[in-house]
């Protein structure tokens, strides 16, 4: 790609690509540090209680073992008598668990020991000669059965304004009077982020008061906090680096007691450690999207206008923090309906706690909106795309302002005539090919276009290069490369020509990856950034250039160049003879905008599915996702966001389900032979389209943000199908082919 | 993972006496099963005795029949040109197992010598009397949607997870086997057991003995054929049940028939009754539902997995239609 070409909006392959393939990427686990050492944990048989005893005598004893650390002997970790509720997650009351520091069982598989050996081996064997002895308390574990003590978030209860609190326009449940209604339940089972790359942490005390961390993380700023709050430690004593992440889906939103337990253990050692969760830990340690109870009311005119909806819902937290999404959102804004009353509660429960997974709340919730729309339509007699028109918001209903942008109708005509929506039936059950029933379903998904501060460095190197820094991390959507385009596209200079470093904490300022915010709010950081150093540039580089207008300016192979002015080229080695600082640090901060706007990211998932009539299973053999994300900066890796969203959404709708056994409050599930995600043969080629139109107020490139709408509404587009081929309506999640014989 | 030891003979006799001598010695073939067990908690063999150089891979025609050797791994078998032509359904059932990798590793003993996947078995912390007996059954009670419906006994509901055993059993194979005692042949039928009260022991092999080979009698199933698995997704899962089938269909009346279930009993669950409904039938829609309907007699569910009782049926006759339509 050369220059001159438009960067942004070009289908640039990876700038990692290579490296990840071919083993050069290192990930938190492949970091070799020397002297190091290995720890593994050891976890609670038990769901709640006191631990009594552990006897430790014959792991200690074990081959190469250097320590085993347990509530009994644990050094005291200084910030958990201090540290309170974690500032960045305002929707989290409580905090993460205080590892060690008492005697309290609060989930079975707590970690309750660390072991650590001088190889990862021998510590793995020793984890298992750890034996303890507990006072056991009876433990609640089941969601259902704890439906009569849900109650409405601490958060919520505190302040009035808090968005966990009861929702109402016009009349309170008024669907129970409609002339038309129903009434149903969702249920969705917990899921597990699982993504391929397990947690993992090297932890090293480069000096007493001085800790780097190589860990798997969405937030290397966060987790920097997080551990130098639980040292008393100034923030710049503490390095995170997350140079690659293998995926996280959500799960590395959190501080989780593994990264404590490293850190404490290389403590006790004074050596690095190293520690890597196993699959089964993977289950119950680093958080999940939580068990979910919801009920849906919703009553509409005999020509298809809602009159009214009531969404309740009840997801699962842990008994020490207050784990909560935004369930009900989608609920509030995507329908024209005068009345709406959405209650959002929890019930805590004796689990680990849970975190947010990709779509988080929002996906939970399309399950139970998108299928009731589907069911009222299906009461109606009226196809559910032409239901969905026919009661389209042309501004937020729920904040009364002006979309920022809205183009859903358009992706909606995109998908159906993709999908071939016209090959539907009213009908249910009405096509089939020999055994196998077919089905066309949709579901719609949403999520607010967030947008926060970010601050990234630009500097022109020697060789002519220019590098770019942000504390941003890449858990696989391809930040670096299209940050990268952003970068070219803004300098004009070739892509190949521009490095984009990120994953650690002592590059400018960013926030977590997550809510798909990242290119909303890095992105203008990377913009700003340039046109700074370009700025800067221009005052070096003599009289045409500072007088000549910014936009004229370009970085070409090797010169400053003037549009406009053959003449005016100065090389870059001029430049950086003439001395002074060729580096500029700018930070980039959302306007007054989100106050005018309501700004959101829409998707519409189509699906065609075949049930086999008389084995209950199903395929999905089409899957067609459309999204109005504002302006795509990256063809490729944005399609490859929609697809990644597409697979998790058919793991919702078909397979995922971890299952407690609640006698022993126990997960049963707890490896991929029990816990199923889909593999290829139960993925169709996914098609993906986007609107591609710029937002003109989340910032100057229009983006709006893809992650979270890619699988938000997939799952109910599939269930939706089941019901069109089969009339079988599952309202509990997966949809197994127990459920359809 | 414990400390153990590693022998690797080349002959057969070595290898058995290795293993017989020591209380704590197994065979390790492909090492698909047993290494996880091992990382596990759950098998821990002080001694590991590597069989994979003896010389037990061939396939070859023997007297009327084919014989697999024991270390034949289960892509060869599957790809086989003598399998696929005499024996298509042993073909189809092992492509429906594992993944292609696994698949590359297993071998034809050791994947008739896997045990269960019942989530209790694997996990320490519960009880289970198949692990450990004495300590109960976690599923009996617990979350069973994976378990038995047939055969099953109040100490074990567990099943065998094996897709190819279900071939053979339908198939009548034999198991030969070699042991400290000398030689012997175990009808397919009778190499698994019924848990009852020793849901520890999963087969009728002594300790010591060595699985050699399996021999499958020729027959007339090389046409209507089909294997039937049921699972959470399309590829890469154990199966909720599974149901091989074999036909020799004569001017569209059956002239023999063969049957198995997998996925629900301890052991690969053939279907005499069934098969006998079969025979001197027209090859129609009512008769394989006639035979389902008698193959499920005696079935029994448990708490989570009913489902079975009509999927078993379902399955049954959706395996008889594709077999009989096979061309
Ligand atoms: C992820 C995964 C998915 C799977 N999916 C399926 C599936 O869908 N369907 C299916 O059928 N199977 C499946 N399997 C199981 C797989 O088929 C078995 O693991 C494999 O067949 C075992 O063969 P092996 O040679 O590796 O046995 P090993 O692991 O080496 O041995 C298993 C046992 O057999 C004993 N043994 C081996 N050979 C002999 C012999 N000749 N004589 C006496 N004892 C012997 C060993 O001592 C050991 O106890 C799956 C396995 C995995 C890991
Ligand atoms: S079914 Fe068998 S294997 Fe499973 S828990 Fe019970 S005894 Fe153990």
């Amino acid at each position: 790609m050369k220059a001159q070409d438009k960067q942004i909006g070009a289908p640039m392959n990876r700038v990692d690509g290579r490296l990840k393939v071919t083993g050069g990427a290192k990930y938190s686990a492949e970091y070799e540090l020397p002297n190091m050492a290995y720890a593994v944990l050891v976890g609670s048989t038990i769901a709640k209680g006191r631990l009594t005893s552990i006897d430790a005598k014959a792991a200690e004893k074990a081959p190469g073992v250097l320590a085993v650390v347990t509530h009994f002997n644990s050094p005291k970790v200084p910030g958990f008598d201090t540290a309170g509720k974690d500032p960045s997650q305002p929707a989290t009351v409580g905090g993460p668990l205080k590892i060690f520091k008492d005697d309290k069982i609060r989930y079975n598989d707590q970690v309750i020991a660390v072991v650590v050996a001088d190889s990862w081996e021998r510590a793995r064997y020793a984890a298992r000669l750890v034996k303890a002895q507990y006072a056991q308390e009876k433990h609640k574990t089941n969601l259902e059965a704890s439906v009569s003590d849900a109650f409405l978030p601490t958060a919520a209860k505190k302040n009035p304004k808090h968005p966990m609190n009861d929702y109402q326009r016009g009349q309170v449940d008024a669907y129970k009077t409609g002339a038309i209604k129903l009434e149903s339940e969702y249920v969705i089972p917990t899921e597990v982020h699982h993504p391929m790359e397990l947690q993992s942490i090297t932890a090293h005390w480069e000096a007493p008061d001085r800790l780097t961390l190589y860990d798997k993380t969405q937030g290397t700023m966060a987790t920097r906090r997080d551990f130098a709050k639980e040292w008393n430690l100034p923030e710049e004593n503490v390095k995170v680096i997350a140079t690659f992440v293998g995926g996280a889906f959500g799960n590395a939103l959190h501080s989780w007691p593994h990264e404590s337990a490293a850190i404490i253990a290389a403590k006790v050692v004074n050596r690095p450690v190293k520690l890597m969760l196993t699959r089964e830990q993977m289950f119950t340690n680093v958080g999940y999207r939580p068990y979910t109870w919801q009920k849906l009311g919703m009553s509409a005119t005999p020509d298809g206008k809602i009159t009214a909806i009531t969404h309740e819902s009840i997801g699962q937290t842990s008994t020490y923090e207050e784990f909560t999404e935004s369930t009900l959102a989608q609920t509030r804004m995507m329908y024209q309906s005068p009345n709406v009353t959405t209650r959002y509660r929890l019930a805590s429960l004796d689990v680990c706690s849970p975190i947010w997974m990709r779509g988080p709340g929002e996906a939970t919730g399309a399950f139970a909106l998108e299928s009731a729309m589907d069911e009222m339509a299906h009461m109606l007699n009226l196809d559910p795309l032409e239901f969905r028109l026919r009661n389209y918001t042309e501004q937020d209903p729920e904040k009364n302002k002006p979309w920022s942008t809205k183009f859903l109708k358009e992706c909606y005509q995109l998908g159906a005539e993709r999908v071939g929506w016209n090959k539907r039936q009213l009908k249910p059950g009405s096509l089939r090919d020999g055994e196998w029933l077919i089905g066309y379903g949709m579901g719609v998904g949403t999520f607010g276009a967030h947008r926060g501060a970010a601050t990234v460095g630009a500097q022109l190197l020697p060789d002519g290069t220019v590098l770019l820094q942000c504390a941003t991390t890449d858990i696989g959507p391809g930040t670096g490369t299209v940050m990268t385009q952003i970068a070219a596209e803004t300098l004009g200079l070739d892509p190949k020509k521009i490095r984009f470093e990120l994953g650690n904490s002592s590059f400018p300022k960013a926030g977590t990856q997550g809510g798909s915010s990242t290119v909303n709010s890095v992105g203008p950081a990377t913009q700003e950034a340039c046109l700074a150093l370009k700025e800067k540039l221009r005052t070096l580089a003599g009289a045409a250039f500072a007088s000549a207008k910014k936009e004229d300016v370009t970085l070409t192979d090797g010169y400053l160049t003037l549009a406009g002015n053959a003449g005016a080229r100065v090389p870059y080695a001029d430049l950086i003879k003439q001395g002074g600082d060729k580096a500029v640090t700018v930070e980039a901060k959302p306007g007054p905008e989100g106050q005018q706007y309501s700004m959101y990211s829409f998707s519409v998932h189509f699906a065609e599915v075949r049930v086999h009539e008389l084995t209950g299973e199903v395929r999905v053999s089409k899957l067609v996702s459309c999204a109005d994300a504002g302006t795509i900066v990256n063809e490729k890796t944005a399609g490859n966001q929609m697809k990644g969203g597409a697979v998790g959404g058919i793991g919702m709708a078909l397979m995922e389900a971890a299952h407690i056994d609640d006698r022993f409050g126990r997960y049963v599930t707890k490896d991929f032979a029990d816990y199923h995600v889909p593999v290829h043969a139960d993925s169709p080629d996914v098609q993906v389209a986007f609107v591609n139109k710029p937002d003109p107020h989340v910032n100057n490139l229009g983006t709006k943000g893809i992650g979270e709408i890619a699988i938000i509404g997939v799952a109910p587009a599939i269930a939706n199908a089941v019901f069109n081929a089969t009339g079988k309506r599952i309202r509990e999640l997966p949809i197994t082919p127990d459920k359809l014989i | 993972m414990n400390q153990f030891q590693y022998v690797r003979p080349s002959k057969p006799q070595a290898a058995i006496e290795a293993v017989t001598k020591d209380a704590n010695a197994t065979f390790i073939a492909g090492g698909t099963n047993l290494v996880d067990l091992m990382k596990r908690g759950i098998a821990t063999p002080q001694k590991l005795v590597d069989i994979n150089r003896l010389p037990l891979n061939k396939i070859e025609k023997e007297n009327n029949g084919l014989r697999i050797g024991a270390l034949a791994l289960n892509s060869a078998v599957a790809d086989d040109k003598l399998v696929r032509q005499k024996q298509p359904l042993l073909a189809l059932a092992l492509n429906a197992g594992a993944s292609a990798q696994l698949r590359n590793m297993a071998t034809v003993g050791g994947n008739m010598l896997q045990r269960t996947r019942c989530s209790y078995f694997y996990d320490l912390a519960m009880p289970c009397n198949k692990r450990e007996p004495g300590t109960g059954c976690g599923a009996l009670e617990g979350i069973n949607r994976m378990h038995a419906i047939f055969g099953f006994s109040d100490k074990c509901i567990a099943v065998h997870p094996s897709d190819m055993s279900v071939a053979l059993v339908a198939l009548d194979a034999t198991v030969l086997v070699s042991g400290p005692k000398g030689e012997r042949r175990i009808p397919f039928a009778d190499f698994h057991r019924l848990p009852g009260d020793t849901p520890e022991k999963d087969t009728n092999l002594e300790k010591g003995e060595l699985i050699t080979a399996v021999d499958i009698p020729d027959g007339p199933f090389t046409k209507h054929v089909h294997y039937q698995k049921v699972r959470e997704r399309a590829s890469y899962a154990f199966a909720l049940l599974s149901v091989a089938a074999a036909l020799d269909i004569e001017n569209n009346t059956i002239k023999a028939a063969r049957l198995a279930m997998g996925g629900v009993a301890h052991k690969p669950w053939r279907l005499t009754a069934a098969e006998q409904v079969l025979v001197g039938k027209p090859a129609t829609e009512a008769t394989f539902r006639q035979a389902a309907e008698v193959a499920m007699q005696g079935a029994k569910a448990f708490k989570h997995n009913a489902y079975k009782l009509k999927l078993g049926p379902n399955t049954i006759v959706q395996a008889l239609r594709t077999a009989a339509a096979a061309a």
